[in-house]
């Protein structure tokens, strides 16, 4: 085995062991990670998404988009689409008013409060949707009387759906912006204050087009999520089919009844938008990644 | 009440909050602490010997079994492949790797259900998958417990990959380039020089990938058969008992898989103060 010795020219040479095994012929961990590593990714994620394709499309164009067409499915999609656009706004202001209340103070418990936004993440969603029912369902829950003196329906209807989609969705506006507010520092602010800004013009014209970027990454991942939403809204739904059923639990529905092509036709939408949101975010966050270069250089320089 | 007739009123010495922070705690009141403490009263109202009896029914018992033993599997499997993928992204060039990247994600960004009808339609015994599965070695995945696992296996995946990759790609070079130098092949390199930085961070990932595994419910109730003592998983357990109107059953197990998310959410923590400790040691 001959030992090569790094003379001080050579105090960065190109990897040794490549070298070396060039000479002796293949670099064979080379070639065997990245295989290994597209053969898993491969079976365990692209061929699933690739067979609900194939299933979507299995009679055609035609075929597909007939199914698209029947009322079950539409209704599903409508209450999805209200849901997500009932949820989103309300966790882009709690996640804005977080990240600004949170990201830039040192207190004690800091750590412990993020712990807590993060929670549903860790959560089962099913134990979400159950502390939906013994919190407000007219028979069980805690507040079941108040609401049902009200007149009002929670549990196996929209409001708990929304509820539901809520807390499922509610940490990853805070998550992405919180880190980048942290790293930016309280300057530009300052100034803006020092000049006359008041909470609100500071708030709307220095903190949030700083964090536009992290903001809209957030915004990705809340919509996606809450568009996909299953385990929590199975619990407080009822999944009253037209009423109470939203598009993925549609999915299930339709495949359990024998509806296999309207099964795969509703997951081929729920799998579009996933996959357009999925190109978004990479986009983004090329556009984040460019932003913090363009931020670091003058501090560097 | 208006802000201005609030202010007026204060004792002083003592401010009001900001209004961010006034937003941050009642929404985390309204919408989470709220439904929190609904469950937890609801829990201690059936007190610890009711509690203890309806946790570790045999029915109860063999639904742990299945959701806790199935998602160590499935995150132990992506513990180590998802090392090899994050190796794959950050150590190799090869073709296609943005889209290898880019899928990583896709768990992520798949609704479960979807996640659930895919893998069911893979692994059936008609399936891409599940008929040679099946026909070579007899192995019947969807509606059993191996579909569990695969289901499992499935959306945990980005979780390792994801810690591990920013962890690989601040890696300093220099210390392998020393090791090999001091006479190391590169597989003493790897396991004596680099893995030891890498397994706060693998072991993160395979603690939220669990926690994730566990607490799963869309993708594994569409490709298990949920059947009780087979392949039924505890969050499944808790809807069946909610559709029995056995409320209280329903609560204290899902108080158990409460306490379980807990201690997780501190056991990640743990890891994460100490994977930095380990980065802040190395620089």
């Amino acid at each position: 085995m001959t030992i090569v010795v790094p003379t001080l020219e050579t105090s960065r040479p190109t990897p040794l062991p490549g070298k070396r095994s060039r000479r002796r012929g293949l670099d064979l961990p080379a070639i065997l990670i990245p295989l290994i590593a597209c053969l898993y990714v491969g079976v365990v994620i692209l061929l699933p998404a690739l067979s609900v394709v194939v299933s979507a499309f299995a009679k055609g164009v035609g075929p597909f988009l007939e199914n698209l067409g029947s009322p079950e499915l539409l209704s599903a999609l409508r209450l999805t689409l209200f849901a997500t656009a009932v949820a989103v706004p309300c966790n882009v202001i709690f996640g804005l008013a977080a990240a600004t209340a949170i990201a830039r103070r040192e207190f004690r418990g800091k750590a412990l409060l993020l712990s807590v936004i993060d929670l549903p993440f860790s959560i089962s969603p099913v134990v979400v949707g159950l502390m939906l029912v013994l919190l407000y369902s007219p028979n069980h829950g805690l507040l079941g009387g108040v609401v049902e003196s009200l007149g009002w329906r929670i549990i196996f209807s929209w409001p708990g759906i929304v509820l539901a989609t809520i807390i499922v969705t509610f940490p990853f506006m805070a998550r992405e912006v919180i880190p980048l507010l942290e790293e930016e520092g309280w300057e530009q602010e300052e100034a803006a204050r020092t000049l006359g800004a008041t909470d609100w013009q500071v708030f709307w014209k220095v903190t949030l087009p700083s964090v536009r970027w992290a903001a809209l990454y957030g915004l990705i991942l809340t919509t996606a999520r809450a568009l996909g939403e299953f385990g929590a809204v199975a619990v407080v739904s009822g999944n009253i089919e037209g009423q109470t059923q939203t598009l993925p639990l549609f999915v299930e529905d339709a495949y359990k009844n024998y509806q296999t092509e309207l099964a795969f036709g509703a997951a081929m939408v729920l799998g579009g938008v996933a996959i357009v949101s999925l190109l978004l975010k990479i986009l983004v966050e090329q556009v984040l990644e460019q932003d913090k270069k363009a931020s670091r250089l003058p501090q560097d320089g | 009440m208006t802000p201005a007739l609030l202010r007026r009123w204060r004792p002083p010495g003592l401010s009001l909050p900001s209004w961010p922070w006034r937003i941050t705690w009642t929404y985390l009141g309204l919408i989470l602490f709220l439904p929190l403490g609904a469950m937890l009263l609801k829990a201690a109202r059936v007190g610890p010997v009711g509690f203890w009896e309806m946790a570790t029914t045999p029915e109860a018992l063999a639904t742990y079994r299945v959701s806790f033993g199935l998602a160590l599997v499935a995150s132990l499997i992506n513990g180590v492949f998802g090392l090899v993928v994050a190796w794959a992204l950050v150590r190799s060039r090869f073709p296609g790797q943005r889209v290898l990247d880019a899928l990583i994600d896709l768990p992520f960004a798949l609704p479960t259900a979807v996640a659930g009808l895919a893998l069911t339609a893979v692994y059936s015994t008609n399936g891409w998958l599940g008929q040679p599965l099946n026909e070579a070695f007899g192995i019947k995945v969807a509606f059993a417990a191996p579909g569990v696992a695969v289901a499992m296996v499935f959306i945990s995946l980005p979780f390792v990959v994801r810690t591990v990759e920013p962890v690989l790609r601040s890696l300093e070079k220099e210390q392998e380039e020393a090791s090999w130098c001091l006479g190391a092949s590169p597989l003493q390199t790897t396991v004596r020089v680099v893995l030891p930085q890498l397994l706060p961070a693998i072991l993160g990932g395979v603690a939220q990938g669990y926690s994730r595994a566990v607490g799963e419910y869309g993708s594994v109730v569409m490709i298990s058969s949920n059947v009780p003592f087979k392949d039924l998983i505890t969050p499944t357990l808790i809807i069946q008992k909610l559709e029995e109107y056995d409320f209280q059953a329903a609560t204290v197990i899902g108080s158990v898989m409460l306490i379980f998310s807990l201690f997780s959410l501190l056991v990640i923590n743990l890891l994460q103060v100490w994977g930095q400790r380990y980065q802040g040691d190395q620089a």
